[in-house]
């Protein structure tokens, strides 16, 4: 039995209080002031205890992370003292893609390294946008695989970033070459890269690393920024050039199992050059996922490539267009060129940009994509609260950049665990157990456009309304 | 032709207050220190948010969940206005910004706390049908009603009953008195007060509820001919005579919130009674696996209901499964291996704990789900002969009429119940002691939050007021029974799907930003 991939977390806690939804408000003048079983004593997550500075003083109302909103004590004070507010804070952080519920959500996993549960069914729209326009399909009754989630073990979430022969070739003298190309796998669909805002620090960058190196997969960095506090992960490490600078880069690309270079009119004629630094190299390309995508990605699978690297903008969105489309549409648009041109499985394709939650990982997937990077969930995961500040020169709410990288580390790692829980839980649903196999398997989702025309089509006649 | 049955009395609604003493309102009615205690607010407000009682120096506090606030503005006995004080004030309650969520928004869990105190429906203006999600039943109306189709009938006479056997085999006929019964929940996940409370509601009011997969605890007995046995695929706490018990047996293949990823409730809540019941050890978690391991192929499917029927001879058979894309060929399956119930739940319900994930994206939402099963078994040509049962994101009275018209014959029901018992969805069922409110745990102290007594008043109220609903609904289409809305799409439209002109004939669905 090869040994089984396993993701090591650990319950890591914030440095600072984190922003909490809601605080309670009390009107003090009406308090009795001697009840024997004030609600505050009674509370059963222990609030008022833990946040004693809510009971010493009064003047702002503090807001709580660990209150629960179970209104026991606005419903139980013998005066009614207590009522509720919002937290403007709160709701000012991150915007519309990056809602603050994601950012909650990534700093519990990021503590916990636990998958978020909840009970009392959904919470929230019906639908929306892009992948939230899609749900993954289930295996009733009769499936393709007997393990289900409780053979998660099984379940392999390892993708390939190298070039796959499309056919095995024979020499002159009609025997197979003596070694084939070697195959390179991450066993998890998602690699590393740093955000565009944020890094205040080059210690954020080495704990986004660690924890890539600790999940033995690969984290992209410009290779300007490839300084000798990266050299003890190298294997991990994907230096990111261009056609005109990457001779100056030459050292650090003879470290790495992969580099990835932006994409130019002509870049393909570097490939052999690259190859040339270092046998067995992977090349990956990088370009911003526009209208041209899919075709350029098909010249650049043609040219041989190993891995490309698609850029949506940070919230999933087509680059360059006036009415950008969503990722999900994107994904699939590329991969079908591919599969229209009989090439999809030689070439790896990745996607980042937008990518903020475990669910979008899996259905990148589903539409065709092989893996993910991503950048902002990682900043998230040290704390951050996309208040923006940063963006324009202010000083950061939680100074991220001071962290220290273990702690850093860990809460990618338990961010990371949480997420690959999460793939799992979505793949054992389907009946799927390689991530590979999910990768296009369209037929093991149900997309919103589909789901109104075959269901309310009949009933409702056309849609004057768009589907978002 | 079925002919339609009288209907069994229906069961009193009593007046019940909510265990909690301040209630939540749409409005708070504040009265300052300037009240000089006259009582003339006592006299005036017709909604009973004063009162004043026999040598009382002031009034109690304001009952402001009884206040209709904004609505009251143009009334003579205004409160406001008529207080030679000026010692009161009505104003909207901020603290339901941060309650509730886009499906259940403030406004329906305090309409339908109100239908649990009362059996009626809010007086005050709340929008208790729809909810902020954006989509599915927030997307549909029952169109406008001609006004020479509505039929003058009372109540009484209007038939809401649902008829479990329609295969005609050699097998009993069970008729619930209402066109839903209560979802699955378990001993262990919920306070035994709880099941229990919800079993004779369900004698009174002549429908059923389910064991869930927890076993078959014994304060059941006197209610069994309104408690179906579930046999899920732990098989915990199944054994023959639960199986015998039963006049419904519910194979539980899969369930909405979290299908294709089986049952586990945490060792937490394995208390010494939940782990006898269920024959397992205390404090270790226990997990129900996905699928059932002895189910391989649609043969197997019907082997496991003809293992029931020869242990019950006179069982129903329902088959409970989720929403794949292969929804409707699942139903037709059902329905040749012998099952006489085919419950189809959808991803958006359920009250037990799910990976939040799970909740959100796996399988399709119950609205889609309806119509092609129900079209599908059309054109198989076996409609007629099963049970067709929607559940899982079906919140209220009009959920449940939107289900039926597009083509289920019941619903069944599970978070509505808990927010009769004051559930405010929190979502905080699982953690650590359980519900703080006392509804989803099985903890020494809040686990008696609840009596038995107070569970089932309070759900047969607010079923009392859905009845209301439903037949209020099927008078202004000229229905007699529910069994007549069954498949009545036509009476639906979608907003979506209506030009503007036609859609500004209707109610928008609230599209409150919430923090959830
Ligand atoms: S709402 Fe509940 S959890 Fe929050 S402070 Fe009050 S009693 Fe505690
Ligand atoms: S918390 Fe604000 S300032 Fe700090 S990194 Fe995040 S967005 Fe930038
Ligand atoms: S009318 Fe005004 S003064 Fe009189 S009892 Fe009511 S609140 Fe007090
Ligand atoms: S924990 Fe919250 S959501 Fe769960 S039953 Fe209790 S009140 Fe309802």
């Amino acid at each position: 039995m090869p040994k089984k991939y396993h993701i090591e977390t650990k319950v890591t806690a914030p440095r600072f209080p984190a922003v909490g939804k809601f605080s309670t408000v009390e009107r003090r003048e009406d308090c009795a002031g001697s009840c024997s079983k004030c609600v505050k004593k009674k509370c059963v997550y222990n609030v008022f205890k833990d946040s004693y500075q809510h009971v010493i003083t009064m003047d702002e109302p503090e807001f709580l992370y660990l209150c629960q909103s179970c209104f026991r004590c606005v419903q139980e004070c013998t005066k009614g003292i207590f009522s509720r507010v919002v937290n403007p804070d709160y709701i000012l952080m991150g915007d519309e893609y990056w809602q603050p519920e994601i950012i909650n959500q990534t700093w519990f996993q990021a503590h916990t390294g636990r998958i978020p549960v909840s009970g009392a069914g959904y919470r929230g729209v019906f639908s929306g946008s892009g992948f939230d326009a899609m749900w993954t399909d289930m295996s009733e009754i009769v499936r393709p695989t007997r393990d289900g989630i409780h053979g998660r073990e099984y379940i392999s979430t390892s993708i390939e970033l190298s070039r796959k022969p499309m056919r095995l070739t024979f020499d002159d003298k009609g025997s197979l070459p003596k070694s084939l190309p070697e195959i390179t796998e991450i066993p998890i669909p998602v690699l590393f890269q740093p955000p565009s805002f944020g890094v205040f620090s080059e210690k954020e960058v080495v704990a986004m690393a660690s924890a890539a190196q600790r999940l033995q997969t690969l984290m992209l960095i410009d290779a300007k920024d490839y300084s000798s506090a990266f050299y003890c992960f190298d294997g991990t490490m994907v230096p990111r050039v261009t056609a005109r600078d990457y001779k100056e880069y030459v050292d650090i690309i003879c470290l790495s199992k992969m580099l990835e270079i932006a994409d130019a009119p002509g870049v393909e004629d570097e490939f052999p050059r690259l190859r040339g630094f270092k046998p067995g190299l992977l090349i990956a390309v990088g370009l911003p996922l526009d209208s041209k995508a899919p075709s350029r990605a098909l010249e650049l699978t043609i040219a041989g490539v190993d891995t490309i690297h698609f850029y949506a903008d940070d919230n999933g969105r087509e680059i360059g267009s006036g009415s950008p489309r969503p990722l999900r549409d994107l994904i699939r648009e590329v991969h079908k060129k591919l599969i229209d041109s009989k090439l999809r499985s030689t070439v790896n394709l990745v996607f980042s940009g937008g990518i903020a939650m475990a669910e979008h990982m899996a259905k990148s997937i589903i539409c065709g994509a092989d893996g993910v990077v991503i950048d902002i969930p990682l900043l998230v995961a040290l704390e951050c609260r996309l208040c923006g500040l940063c963006k324009t020169g202010g000083s950061c709410p939680v100074a991220i950049g001071e962290i220290e990288t273990a702690w850093g580390s860990q809460r990618i790692v338990n961010l990371i665990g949480a997420w690959h829980n999460q793939l799992l839980e979505v793949m054992g649903a389907c009946g799927i157990r390689e991530v590979r196999r999910l990768r296009g398997e369209v037929g093991r989702a149900l997309f919103l456009e589909d789901l109104e025309r075959e269901s309310f089509a009949p009933i409702f006649g056309r849609r004057t309304v768009p589907c978002e | 032709m079925n002919t339609v049955q009288p209907e069994k009395a229906l069961p009193e609604a009593v007046e019940t207050p909510s265990r909690f003493r301040n209630p939540i309102g749409k409005f708070v009615v504040t009265r300052n220190s300037r009240c000089t205690g006259c009582g003339l607010c006592a006299s005036l407000c017709p909604h009973g948010v004063h009162i004043k009682p026999e040598g009382y120096a002031k009034p109690l506090p304001p009952r402001s969940e009884r206040c209709v606030g904004t609505a009251c503005e143009k009334c003579e006995y205004y409160c406001v206005a008529r207080c030679p004080n000026k010692a009161l004030s009505v104003s909207f309650n901020s603290t339901l910004e941060t309650m509730g969520d886009y499906r259940w928004t403030p406004e329906m869990l305090i309409a339908h706390w109100h239908m649990a105190e009362t059996g009626n429906l809010p007086e005050v203006d709340l929008e208790y049908s729809l909810g902020s999600s954006g989509g599915g039943f927030d997307k549909m109306r029952f169109r406008t009603p001609v006004p020479s189709e509505y039929i003058k009938i009372s109540d009484e006479v209007i038939d809401t009953s649902l008829d479990l056997n329609r295969r005609g085999d050699e097998r009993p006929q069970k008729t619930l008195s209402l066109p839903c019964y209560g979802g699955g929940m378990s001993f262990g996940s919920t306070a035994l007060n709880v099941i229990v409370g919800r079993a004779r509601a369900a004698k009174r009011l002549n429908t059923m509820t389910c064991t869930g997969e927890g076993g078959y605890p014994p304060e059941f007995l006197p209610y069994a001919e309104h408690v179906i046995t579930q046999v899920a695929t732990g098989l915990f706490g199944v054994r023959e005579e639960t199986i015998q018990n039963a006049p419904v047996v519910e194979f539980k293949y899969a369930q909405g919130a979290k299908p294709g990823l089986g049952g586990h409730l945490l060792g937490d809540k394995v208390t010494p009674e939940v782990a006898a019941m269920r024959e397992t050890v205390v404090g270790s978690s226990l997990f129900s696996p996905f699928p059932f391991h002895s189910v391989y192929s649609v043969e197997d499917h019907k082997k496991h209901l003809d293992w029931i029927k020869e242990i019950n001879p006179r069982a129903l058979l329902s088959i409970k499964v989720s929403t794949p894309s292969d929804a409707d060929m699942v139903a037709v399956g059902s329905y040749y291996a012998g099952a006489h119930i085919i419950h189809f739940d959808g991803s958006y319900g359920g009250t037990g704990a799910a990976p939040d994930i799970a909740k959100k994206n796996i399988a399709m939402p119950i609205e889609y789900a309806i119509p092609r099963i129900h079209r599908f078994l059309k054109a198989e040509g076996v409609r007629e002969k099963v049970c067709l049962i929607a559940s899982g994101g079906i919140r209220n009275a009009v959920d449940a009429a939107k289900a039926i018209a597009l083509g289920a014959d019941g619903v069944v029901i599970g978070t509505a119940d808990l927010v009769a018992l004051d559930c405010i969805r929190c979502g905080k069922c699982e953690s650590g002691r359980g519900c703080a409110r006392g509804i989803a745990s099985t903890d020494a102290e809040l686990g008696r939050m609840i009596s038995e007594e107070y569970a089932e008043q309070r759900i047969v109220n607010m079923y009392t007021a859905w009845r209301k609903q439903w037949c209020e609904i099927l008078r202004q289409y000229g229905l007699r029974s529910t069994r007549e809305l069954v498949g009545r799409s036509d009476l639906l439209v979608n907003m979506d799907y209506l030009d503007e002109a036609e859609r500004a004939k209707y109610k928008p669905a609230p599209q409150n930003k919430l923090v959830i």
